[in-house]
This record gives C-alpha cells, structure tokens and sequence, in this order.
C-alpha cells in the first residue's frame, strides 16, 4: 500500500500540505500527549449536565417515538465505549493488562474500570438473569446514574430513560471486546424491589448477548 | 534481518503496514524483501490470522508470542482489547536465501525509494561503503582489499556479527523481549490514533506522525 509507493511526507516528519493534516500552532499533535491522566483531572459535573442536556436535546430532533430516541442516545455512546476499552486497558499496569475472554470477565471490567472512569464509583449490581429461558441476559444495575442526576422525564415520556447513553458505552465495550450485545436501560426504581422506593432512579442495563457469544463461552468453558 | 508490520481489523482488513530493516550492528533499517517477497508477505500475514483466532481465545495476553512460521518467515502476533492484530513478520538473514537476504547494489538502491524511513535517496555507491566502514576488521581479514566485491563482505558481516543479536535467533528471549517493546510502543501510539474523535474502528490509518512513530519504534527495539 501506501509505502510502497515512492511518494514523499509518509516517511519523515511529517510536512503539512502533502497529507492534507492540519497541525496545531505548537506543533503537538495527539502523538505527543500523554495517554495516563492524573489522578484529579477530573470533569466538572455542571459541564457535563450542561453538555449531556445538548445531547439529548440534540437528539430528540426529528425523532418520532421514545425507542427511535433511545436509539440515538445508543448510538452516541456506542464509539466511547470502542474506544474506552483499548484506553483503559492501556491504563492497566502491565501485568493485569488482559482481554476480557469470557462473560464474568468482560462485565466485571464494565462494572469496575468502565464505571470508576466514568463516574467515579463501581456499578451497584451484577446479576444473572434467573429466567432459565434467558440465559442470554446479564443485568448491570446502578442505584443512581450520573447521567440521569439533573434530568427529569416528563410524564407522557415516562418510559424514556437517558441512561442510554450509557447503555450505548456498554454496548461499545461488549463488542469491541468480540462479545456482541444489545444493551437496553430500564428504569426499575418505581417498582417494588429491595430497596426500590429508597433509590427512585434505580436503572437496570440490560445486557441480552449474541448466541455465538454463549456458544463460544460453552465451548471455552468445556476446553479448559 | 527485515521486519513486516501491518495491522489487521476485525474484519481481517489491513489498516496500516510499514516494512522495515534492522538498525542494530550497523544495519541501515532498510528492509531487504525481493518484489516477490514483498507481496509474498501480505499473504503469509493473511494466513497466519487464522492462528490468530485459534490462539486468542485461550490467552488472555495481549501479546501472543512467535504464532507461525513460513520457511524463514517468523510471525508475532500482539491483540489489542477491541481485537486489532498487531502483526509482525521477521526474517533473519539466511544463507539459503542469500539472493534475497544480500543487500547488494541493485536491491539496496530499489528498496531505499520504496522504503520511506529515509528521505534521501541513497546512491548504491555510498550504501556499499557505508558497510564496508562498520565492518573494518572483516575487510582487513579478506585482505583489505576494499576492491573485494561489496556483496561478499556485507553478507558474510551479518551473519557472523550478528550470531547472538536478535536478527539471527528469531526465536529467543531476547527477540520475543525486543518485538515485545516494540509493540508496547505502537500500542501507545495506535491507542492514541483511536483517541481522535475522527477516527472509526476499523479505518485506514494515514496519520504519517503514526507511520514516523512507528519507524522510530522499529529504529529503537529491533
């Protein structure tokens, strides 16, 4: 491909013009930043409301129905979560830098990496589906989701639940890790559960796994 | 010795490779790949995915190790989380091959315009003696003669300097610790590349700051 042609600029240090690339003025491209971040640079969480707020507002345009506007909250959050998962996996120190290479793994990371970075605490839950008819379906469960902390839906929406967004993370992770998934948000906070009526925001991301996931995790399982 | 780097997407789709020559004992990181060789190595790369999908499953690594091999043509595997292969294909120098391992004149010439590491093109004049120059005690042993033939002294200088360097045991340690760090270092830079708002799984990567990073990688570790 490309190197082998004899054209000039792919090699050397890059001159602006004959790639089509902008520099930035100080000349530091995204190269010459650090991947690690410190350990307080952290976001404010008035500009993230602020800015999610625009983001649901965003797509709710020319949306007919609650499901279309879920979707587009999904696929917001699907690209942060393919990309999430190769950065936090950098961030691991050396020796637990593994892939994710059954169900059990794969969740735990969601539960403990993807959720600390993003919101500064592991999800509440892990549960199994108990129904034997849904093997398929794993529940992560968070007691009160940042992303809904500033947003109340109104009444004729009642089954809209924002945290799609975050179930849209999910499901990036899921399958770029090679465990495709449809992640769904539920909020559960109204029914009567434990402790359903102390945690009113109470959202259930429901992960319902492709078969050849399962298939494959029988076939691993039975090898070793 | 002349390294291969590509990396494959998830849909078994190259997104970027980038052939390269030891710059250890003297080399020039020029690679040393015949025409023929050249696209002979696309496809032992392709091949090799297969054991890429056998062995991913049961290491959790992130880098698989030497996966197959092809006559002299080594391949390491590293796997990124989101399932990008990293691949590499090593060649040590061989005598059996010697007519694509040699550089003489006329393959040095041809791979100094293909390879874009360097930017000024080298007259094969300047190449021969450049090796003649890091190898003075060999040439002072066939006579000192410096009117011996370039291609002879180049060729029997790699094979002997570089008996315990990591050109000439594709399978050692300390090859598996060199590809090892040359890989953590494209790593870096490729989590980087995926860190642009601009880039989707499984597009080419053109950026030449990568392409630059990862002939420095290759100059620094292998």
């Amino acid at each position: 491909m490309s190197n082998h042609l004899p054209a000039g600029g792919n090699g050397g240090g890059g001159r602006a013009g004959d790639s089509g690339l902008r520099y930035p003025s100080n000349g530091k491209t995204i190269y010459h930043r650090p991947l690690n971040r410190t350990k307080t640079a952290e976001l404010s969480k008035a500009a993230f409301a602020y800015l999610f707020a625009e983001m649901v507002s965003y797509a709710q345009r020319r949306v007919t129905g609650i499901q279309e506007l879920e979707k587009r909250l999904n696929l917001q959050g699907h690209p942060i979560g393919l990309k999430l998962l190769d950065l936090l996996l950098f961030r691991e120190p050396p020796r637990s830098q593994l892939r994710p290479l059954n169900i059990i793994a794969l969740l735990h990371f969601i539960k403990i990496n993807v959720w600390t970075h993003l919101f500064g605490r592991q999800a509440d839950r892990l549960e199994k589906s108990s129904n034997p008819d849904t093997p398929d379906e794993f529940m992560i469960i968070d007691n009160e989701p940042l992303v809904n902390a500033y947003i109340s839906v109104p009444k004729e929406m009642s089954q809209l639940n924002c945290a799609a967004f975050a179930a849209g993370i999910i499901e990036g992770v899921c399958d770029g890790a090679g465990f495709p998934a449809r992640v769904t948000a539920h909020t559960v906070g109204d029914t009567a559960g434990e402790g359903g009526e102390m945690w009113p925001g109470r959202t259930v991301f429901l992960v319902k796994f492709q078969p050849e996931v399962l298939e494959r995790e029988a076939l691993i399982g039975a090898k070793s | 010795m002349s390294y291969y780097f590509a990396i494959i997407g998830t849909q078994d789709n190259p997104l970027f490779e980038y052939d390269f020559g030891t710059s250890k004992q003297g080399g020039d990181g020029m690679a040393r790949f015949t025409e023929q060789a050249r696209q002979l190595n696309q496809f032992i790369i392709h091949s090799s995915l297969d054991i890429v999908e056998e062995v991913q499953w049961t290491n959790g690594q992130m880098y698989l190790k030497l996966i197959d091999r092809f006559f002299t043509s080594y391949i390491s595997c590293f796997l990124t989380a989101s399932n990008i292969k990293f691949l590499l294909l090593h060649q040590p120098p061989s005598t059996s091959s010697s007519s694509s391992a040699l550089p003489h004149p006329s393959s040095s010439g041809s791979s100094s315009t293909s390879t874009l590491v360097q930017s000024s093109h080298h007259p094969p004049t300047s190449a021969s003696t450049s090796s003649l120059s890091v190898i003075p005690s060999l040439s002072t042993l066939t006579g000192g003669s410096n009117s011996s033939t370039p291609t002879l002294i180049g060729g029997g200088g790699t094979s002997s300097r570089t008996s315990t360097s990591i050109a000439a045991n594709p399978t050692s340690p300390q090859t598996e610790e060199a590809i090892r760090n040359f890989f953590a270092e494209v790593y870096e830079n490729y989590v980087k590349a995926i860190m642009s708002p601009f880039y989707k799984t499984n597009m080419e990567i053109r950026s030449p700051v990568f392409r630059a990073r990862v002939a420095a990688a290759g100059r620094k570790y292998l």
